[in-house]
Parts: structure tokens; sequence; C-alpha cells
């Protein structure tokens, strides 16, 4: 097991509105298991995926990561625990546009203790021919593939993903399912997805449903699909 | 209140640490050309209105004795409205509890009425009576200096004899705004001191019953003055006439008017410098509002507001800077103009000053603030709001780094991809960069300038000192005295040498320009007194012609070479030519020495001197002293390292107050150009950093980038402000060229080294502000938002 939390909550309070974005979840996610978080806008799976990747902290509850608890961790814990085990990738890429892929990958190898090669983090999201290209000239999904090259090149033991095809067309976003899922398989990387498209769901080894901040329900996929055969 | 005028107001509430970084900017340029403009006007209108009250005269002439017949010729001379005949001179004064020997100028006060011209402002006492040969009146600086109140007395060598006298009372005189004494670079109110007495008791002191040895004349407002000169000159020619002189070469006016001149010169070249930095910033941050509200701007337009609305809506923005910045500017430079007031106040002598609060030098600033912030804004402006509704509600393209990279490629390979990050953006925006790095490089040239005025002085001080004129003393007789009075100097207890020299009042002439000048015969073996080339290389003494200082060869458009005509006004009076031999360097006054030997020579009165230079002993001060103050022959005694410790004195504190100010307004500079740039990189890059944040980078790292581009900006603006420091000294130096005084170009290394750290530590300061926001970044939401 990679991740578990215990009771996890949080409160966001803006004057003197508070809003309970997650209430109590209780969710595991295993080594090597692809992961994907299904709910509606507000349901809370953002939240959770930023506590999960220490952008964030809960309001109370406990999150496990390989028997530690970084709930209540410090700032400068959390980034060294972004820096070494997770990779993000965004809906909105959140490249550096004035460096190009290469450069954009190799911004994090360069601080990262066993990294692959920038090359060869394009290289197995099939950008090699385009890596010396500012964002600027890439299309959406190229930006997004260049975004997951620069989460997996570090080799880290989970890959968080926000809406990964939230900005992509049907297309380029089986592309780019197909990359997060090649890795996945590959490097046997912990992977969760979140989405609140159904028809991604189909691709993982494991749903999980959120609802107004809670796990509302969890379901092993007995078949799971290519993201070629997923269409949206 | 209109919607539109209220987001107005919270666009400024949130934006106020920039919007006041760059008031502020604007304030100082406001407050220059206030304090600059009021401080001209106050003194240039307190000296006119000092003048008009109490009669300054508009021409100066001695003599050695004219019968008082000659004043009504003057009175007759064409353009001649006023004329006063009075004798002036000059005596070794003796005060109890002051062992140096100071020097009193007197002159005369016409019997039974008031001064015609140059009318005394009485402060304290009263007039002497007419035939008390002891009463006086001694000027205000004197009187303060030594505690003097009507009823002190001190002694007096007049004509050779010791003379106790009296004061009845204390005043001023527009003929001695700034008194300084013979051979002082400053006034030195202890040793040199006006002193009026009653006519006749002047008239029986210096043997000069029934005339006058000097005239002061008004003139009509359609005189030309040199026309009248030369009138003048030739009644008093048979009288010994040393020549007449118009109110632009007397002592104390030139000097007002070379402050005036610096003042003025000091307001031309400063705020336009803030002007421009501010015109910079204001377009600076208003181009990045615009980009910020791109979508808005686009939503105004689309509910129907048109591209005028929106760029008025723009430009009262920017004028809500400005108006701050008017009033801040407004406020300090009345402050500063006061202090500066009160500084001319201790410096100049005026009975009244008025602080000038001109609507019009208002008037002059608010539209110049104006001016600088809507040519900032429109240029902003003009590139923001054009867009159609459509396009500018979408989304901007992300910055295309594409094209300015191939400029790199080979070099960016090299460098770790957050130096990348650095050295991209800043080549991204190249006419942002350079306007940064001129705007902190502005502050660090106006820096440079204001420090090297130590260096300009010390160098002075040297050359001046140390290798021009390096005796201890020298003393100045009351007439031409044979050569062997150094024999009778030598024997005095305490001085160690004597060098002798002769100054002869002259008329220089070359074509038809003409200079009144003291000709310094000097000997050829002097060791004191020293000629320097204008490398300040040392040159003997000529053995024939003259040598002139550059000013003087100037002024008279001679070279090596020439001839000059000089016209002696003492003595034999002779005329003679002389080649120009060789041309010197000096910062003080005109020079034009030539041989001793030849002087004697050629005007034909004997082997005679005028003064000479001592070298002393230290431990025999006291007694020299006393010695110097019974020797009848003297009129005047300098004292040189006195005079040099007045000067420091005296400068220190001008200057250290200028610097304070200076140093205050360039790092206002520094501080508004660097925070500016560093927030408006934030808010364009704050989604970057945080994404860096996000990936792991700590706050350490992720700074670096910020701080790195201001590095950056500021490292390459380091040899720019140099070079600006250069341009604006030489600029101010060119302004401070007068006859009285030139001001050597020289900035010493340790004046660009502290400069520089000056400015690096402003704008280290103003990026460490902002970087205290790195720690506050979003991380979640710029995830969520595209920009």
């Amino acid at each position: 097991m990679v991740f578990e939390t215990r009771g996890l909550s949080k409160v966001y309070r803006t004057g003197d509105v508070e809003v309970h974005a997650l209430r109590g979840v209780d969710v595991k996610f295993f080594a090597s298991e692809m992961a994907v978080l299904l709910g509606a806008s507000g349901s809370g799976k953002s939240t959770l995926l930023n506590i999960l990747g220490g952008l964030d902290r809960g309001s109370s509850g406990q999150v496990i990561f390989k028997d530690t608890d970084i709930a209540h961790a410090d700032d400068d814990a959390l980034t060294e625990f972004r820096r070494v085990s997770v990779g993000f990738v965004f809906q909105f890429y959140n490249l550096m546009p004035s460096l190009t892929a290469k450069e954009n990958v190799a911004l994090v190898t360069e601080i990262s203790a066993n990294p692959m090669r920038p090359e060869e983090a394009l290289d197995i999201v099939g950008l090699s021919e385009r890596m010396d290209h500012f964002p600027a000239e890439l299309s959406g999904g190229e930006q997004q593939r260049v975004a997951i090259a620069r989460a997996i090149a570090k080799r880290p033991e989970v890959l968080l993903c926000d809406e990964p095809t939230g900005a992509l067309d049907s297309k380029t976003g089986v592309r780019v399912l197909e990359a997060i899922v090649a890795i996945n398989q590959e490097f046997g990387t912990t992977t969760a997805i979140i989405t609140h498209n159904a028809a991604t769901r189909k691709i993982a080894d494991r749903v999980i449903y959120l609802q107004d901040g809670r796990v509302v329900r969890s379901e092993v996929n007995a078949k799971k699909v290519a993201p070629a055969e997923v269409s949206w | 209140m209109k919607t539109l005028d209220r987001k107005l107001l919270r666009d400024v509430r949130e934006l106020w640490a920039q919007a006041l970084a760059i008031a502020l900017v604007l304030a100082a340029g406001v407050a220059t050309v206030v304090l600059g403009n009021g401080a001209y006007r106050s003194l240039e209108e307190t000296r006119a209105a000092y003048y008009e009250r109490y009669r300054f005269a508009d021409l100066f002439a001695t003599a050695k004795r004219f019968p008082r017949s000659v004043v009504d010729q003057v009175a007759q001379v064409e353009g001649v409205a006023v004329v006063e005949g009075r004798i002036e001179q000059s005596a070794i004064l003796d005060i109890n509890g002051f062992d140096q020997p100071a020097t009193g100028q007197i002159l005369s006060l016409p019997p039974g009425r008031e001064l015609r011209l140059n009318a005394l402002v009485m402060r304290q006492g009263r007039l002497p009576e007419v035939d008390r040969s002891n009463e006086v009146v001694v000027s205000e600086t004197f009187a303060k200096a030594h505690g003097f109140k009507p009823g002190s007395q001190f002694r007096a060598i007049l004509n050779g004899r010791k003379k106790q006298l009296r004061i009845v009372g204390v005043a001023l005189s527009p003929e001695f705004i700034y008194a300084m004494g013979p051979g002082d670079l400053i006034p030195d109110d202890k040793r040199y001191g006006i002193i009026w007495m009653a006519e006749r008791a002047a008239e029986a002191a210096f043997d000069l019953d029934g005339a006058y040895n000097a005239i002061v004349a008004r003139l009509d407002r359609s005189a030309t003055p040199d026309a009248v000169i030369k009138h003048v000159d030739r009644l008093l020619d048979r009288y010994g006439g040393t020549g007449a002189f118009a109110r632009k070469d007397q002592q104390s006016h030139a000097f007002i008017d070379a402050e005036l001149n610096q003042l003025r010169t000091m307001s031309q070249i400063i705020p336009p410098i803030f002007f421009a930095v501010a015109a910079f910033l204001i377009n600076m941050a208003l181009s990045r509002l615009i980009v910020r509200e791109r979508e808005q701007i686009g939503l105004l337009k689309a509910v129907g507001y048109s591209s005028r609305d929106i760029a008025i809506h723009y430009l009262k923005f920017v004028s809500l800077i400005a108006c701050a910045g008017v009033m801040i500017g407004i406020a300090a430079g009345n402050y500063l103009g006061r202090g500066m007031t009160r500084l001319y106040a201790e410096f100049f002598h005026f009975p009244f000053l008025f602080f000038h609060y001109s609507s019009s030098v208002y008037f002059i600033a608010i539209a110049l603030s104006l001016a600088a912030a809507w040519l900032g804004a429109l240029l902003a402006v003009r590139g923001g709001i054009g867009l159609s509704p459509a396009v500018a509600m979408a989304p901007p393209a992300p910055p295309n780094y594409g094209r300015n990279a191939l400029a790199l490629p080979q070099f960016a390979r090299l460098l770790p991809s957050v130096a990348n990050m650095v050295l991209r953006h800043t080549l991204r925006f190249p006419v942002r960069s350079g306007l940064t790095v001129i705007g902190i490089a502005a502050s660090g040239g106006l820096l440079i300038m204001s420090m090297s005025s130590w260096d300009s002085i010390e160098f002075m001080i040297d050359v001046t000192y140390f290798r021009l004129q390096r005796q201890d003393i020298t003393v100045t007789f009351r007439e031409l005295k044979p050569q062997r009075i150094a024999n009778e100097l030598i024997k005095l207890r305490g001085v160690r040498s004597v060098e002798i020299l002769r100054y002869a009042p002259a008329r220089l002439r070359h074509g038809h320009r003409h200079k009144r000048i003291a000709l310094e015969g000097i000997e050829r073996d002097a060791d004191m007194r020293k000629t320097l080339g204008l490398s300040l290389e040392q040159i003997g003494v000529p053995d024939i012609g003259v040598a002139l200082s550059e000013k003087l060869a100037q002024t008279l458009n001679v070279g090596l070479g020439d001839r000059i005509v000089v016209e002696l006004t003492q003595g034999k009076r002779r005329q003679f030519t002389l080649p120009v031999t060789a041309i010197l360097q000096g910062y003080i006054g005109l020079q034009a020495v030539m041989d001793l030997d030849s002087l004697n020579r050629l005007a034909g009165d004997g082997n005679v001197v005028s003064a000479a230079d001592l070298m002393i002993d230290n431990n025999a001060l006291s007694s020299l002293y006393r010695s110097l103050k019974e020797m009848p022959a003297i009129s005047a005694v300098m004292l040189q390292k006195n005079s040099l410790a007045t000067f420091r004195k005296t400068l220190a504190r001008n200057i250290n107050i200028m610097m304070t100010t200076f140093v205050t307004l360039a790092v206002i500079i520094t501080f508004g150009v660097v925070y500016n740039s560093a927030r408006i990189q934030l808010s364009e890059r704050g989604r970057e950093l945080a994404s860096l944040r996000v990936l792991g980078f700590r706050r350490a790292e992720v700074s670096a980038i910020l701080l790195g581009e201001i590095a950056l900006l500021a490292i390459l603006a380091l040899p720019l402000s140099w070079a600006f420091g250069y341009a604006f000294n030489w600029l101010l130096i060119s302004g401070f060229d007068t006859d009285l005084y030139r001001v050597p170009f020289v900035i010493s290394r340790h004046t660009y080294v502290y400069a520089s750290l000056i400015m690096l530590l402003a704008a280290l300061v103003a990026a460490l502000i902002v970087r205290l926001r790195v720690d506050r970044l979003d991380l979640i939401r710029v995830l969520k938002t595209r920009e």
C-alpha cells in the first residue's frame, strides 16, 4: 500500500462561510495501481488529490504515505515530498513558456536524485521529435505529454493527474491517457487520475466515486480497456 | 460615483505599494523642481529686493587718492545716476582673546546724511557720531563671531598706527552679502570684518584730508556699464585709478551669481531624470495591469464601453498616482526649500529672506508630472485596448520564446534550466529590460555625481594648498615696499623662510577683450608658490612673457605665443605687451604670473614687492601673530591653513546635506524601479513560480529566478551607471565654471565602488520585499486557472 487516508476532512473558511470540501475520507491506494477518482464538480476530488500530493493539508485526519503521516508535515517536508516522491500532471499543463520541451523536463531532472534522461522521458510520451520546441510551438496534447514526461522523469513513486484531458479534445486526450497507462504498466508507478469524465474510468484498475466530500463507492474494474477504445 | 471609477479606486488599493513607489519617484522629480526653482527664485528675488531697497551700486572704482570734486565730475558722466565718494582701506585688527591677526575692510560714512548707495541695514545700535574718531559700526557676522555688541572694543592698525575702536552699531550691507577676506576660499567671520567709520575719522586715519580713494555709482537703466567704466577710468587715471568694474565683477554679487548658476544647472539636470524614470515605471506597471485585465477590457467593450472610455479610465488611474506624487513632492520640495533657504541665511547675509512659493512653479511641477504619467500611460494603453472584444475575452496565447531563444541555443545548453528561464525572460522583453537597466543606472549615476563632489574638492584642495600655494601665511603690505623688507620678516620669531612677491593691479587686453586682474610677479626660484601646467606638471616661472591660467586665456581668447597688452594701473601706470609663454592650471580665481624682476623692470618703480609668503614654525605661532599685528607695513594677513580648515568645515556641512538629499533621491529611484520590476515579474510569472513550487522546488530556488533577473539587470546597470555618473558629473561641472572658481573633474575609484554598493543594496532590499510574496504564492489556484 502506498497511500492511506483515515478520516481526512478539509474545511475552507472564507469570511463567515465554511465549506466542507472533504468530510472524513478513508481511502487506500495500492502499489502499481491505476486508480480513477470520479465525481462531479465540487465533490472534493481535487482537494483530495492536492492533499495526497502535498500541496495542501487536511483540517483533520491522517494521510499515511509509506508509514509516514504527512498530514502534519511542515512546509519544507512537503516540498521534499513533492520533489522526491510525487509526479504531477495538471489540466493546464503548467509548463515554463521560456523553456523548450526538453528543458522543461530537465528542470525537474536537475533536482532529482535518480532521474531518467529528459530525452528518454520525452521518448516514452512519443515526443522525441519535438523536444527542442517551446510550449508556444506545441499543440495542447503535445504540451500535456511534455508535462507527463516532466512528471515521470524523476521516477516518482506516485503520479497524480488532475483532469489531464480536461482541456483536450477526445482524440488528443486518448494519446495522453495512453502515455499515462504505458508508464503505469512499464514502471509500476502508482497512478491516480481525477476526472469528471465517466468514460475514462474504463482504463482504471479501480474507480473511486466521490460525492459531497465523501467516498461513496469504490469498485474494481473487472474488464480494463485500452485508452484507444475509450471515447467521449 | 460611476462603477468604473469604483473599479479604479479598488485597482489603486490593490496596487497601492507599486503605485506608491511610482508616486515617490514622481514626488522626487516634483520636489527637485519645487526646491530648485523655489531656491533659485527665493535667492534671486531676495537679492533683487535687497539691492533695490538698500540701493546697491552698479559700478565700483578705487584710486590712490582723488579730490572730492572728482565725485561731481563722475556724476556728470552720461549714464551715471548717483555717485558716492568714500574712503576704502584694509587694516589689521587686534582682538582680545583672539590671537590670530584678523583683517578689516574699512569704509567711510558721509557726515550728516545717510549713504546714497550701499545703504546700511542697522541691526543694533546707531551710526558713529560725525566727530567721534573711535566710533565704528561693524558687520553683523563679524560681531556675532566675536560676541561683539555696541560698547565692545577692539584695536586696529590704521595706516601703521594702532587705534582703539569702539563699536556703536552692528549692520548688514548689500555690498557684503557674501564677505570673504583676501586669499580665503570661503568666508571666515572671525578673521574678516567690515568696519564703517565716520568720514572725518577715516580721513584722519589714512591721511586723506579732503580726498577719497574710492567711488561707487548707480547707473541709469539705459546706461551701458562698459561705456561708463571707460569714462570713469579716464577721470581717475591721473589719481592712480586701478580700473572701475561693474556689479558682475563685484565679489559678493559674483558669488551669488555662481550659486544661482549652480542651482540652475542642478535643476536642469536632475528633475528630467525623475520624470523620465516615472514615465517608464507608469508605462511598465500599466502595461501589466492592462494585460491582467485583458478579459475585463473585452467585457467592458462587449457591453458597450468605447476604447476611449477605457483609455480615459486608465488615464484616471495614472493621474491619481501623479496627484499623489505631486502632493508628496510639493510638500517635500517646500520642506527642503525652507531648509535650503535657511542654509542660505547662514551663508549669505540678507536682512530678510523670502521663500518663494510660486504658483507657477507648482503649475510646472504638476504639468511635468501629468505629462510624464500620461506619456507612460498612453504608450501602454495604445497597445492594450485596441483588441476586439472577442479576442480580448479569450485567454492570450502563451508568450512565444521561440524566436529570440534562437539567438543563444549553443550558449543556453551549458546553463541550468533556472538560469535559462532568467536569461530568456530578460531577453523576451528587451525594451522593458533595457529601460529597467537604464532606470537603475540613472540612480547610480546620480549617486556618483553627488558623491564625487568630495573627490573634486579634495583634489582642488590638494592642488591649491599643497601644490600651488604651499606657504603658511601671506602678508600684504599697505604700499609697495623695497625687497629688503624680507630681511625684517625673516627676523621675526617663528618665521622659517620668506619669499617675496608683487601683486600689480593691471588690465590685460587682447583685441577687444580685457580683464582686470592682479598680475603676480614671483621669484624665479620660488619654492612655496608654484606654477603648474595643464596636466599639473611643474613648470617654472617663465623667463620671459606671462603665464595665464586656462580660464583667463579663454576669457582673453589667447593661446601660447599670442601677445597681450598689459596696462598697469598702479605706480607709473606703464603699458607693455608680453607674449603668453605658458598656460596654467588652477581652480581658484584667474591668474597671470610672471617673473618678479621682469615685472619690476617693466613697471619702472624699482625693486619693490607688495606681499610676502612665509613658512612658519607652529610652536611660535602666538608670538608671530603678535609681531604681525604690530607691524605697521602690513595691511592684511592670510592664514592658509586656517582658511583651508574653514573651507573644509563649511563645505563638509553643505556637501553632507547635499549628499544626504541625493542619496535619498537615488535610492528612491532604484527602489521604485526594482520594486516595480520585481512586482511585475512576479505578476507575470507567478504561475510559473507556483508551478515550480508544486514540482518540488524549494522557496529559495524559486526566489532565485525572481532575484536572478533583478540581479542580472542590476549588474548590467553597473557599467552604465558609471557612464551616467561620468556624464552627469561633466554636465554639473561645466555649470560651475566661473571666474571665481572651477571645479576639477575627478571621480575616484572609491566613489564608483560606494555608489555601486548603495545602488545594489537598494535594489536588493526592494527585491527582498517582493521576495516575501513568493512565500505567499497560492499553489493550488495556479493549477486551476489558465493565466
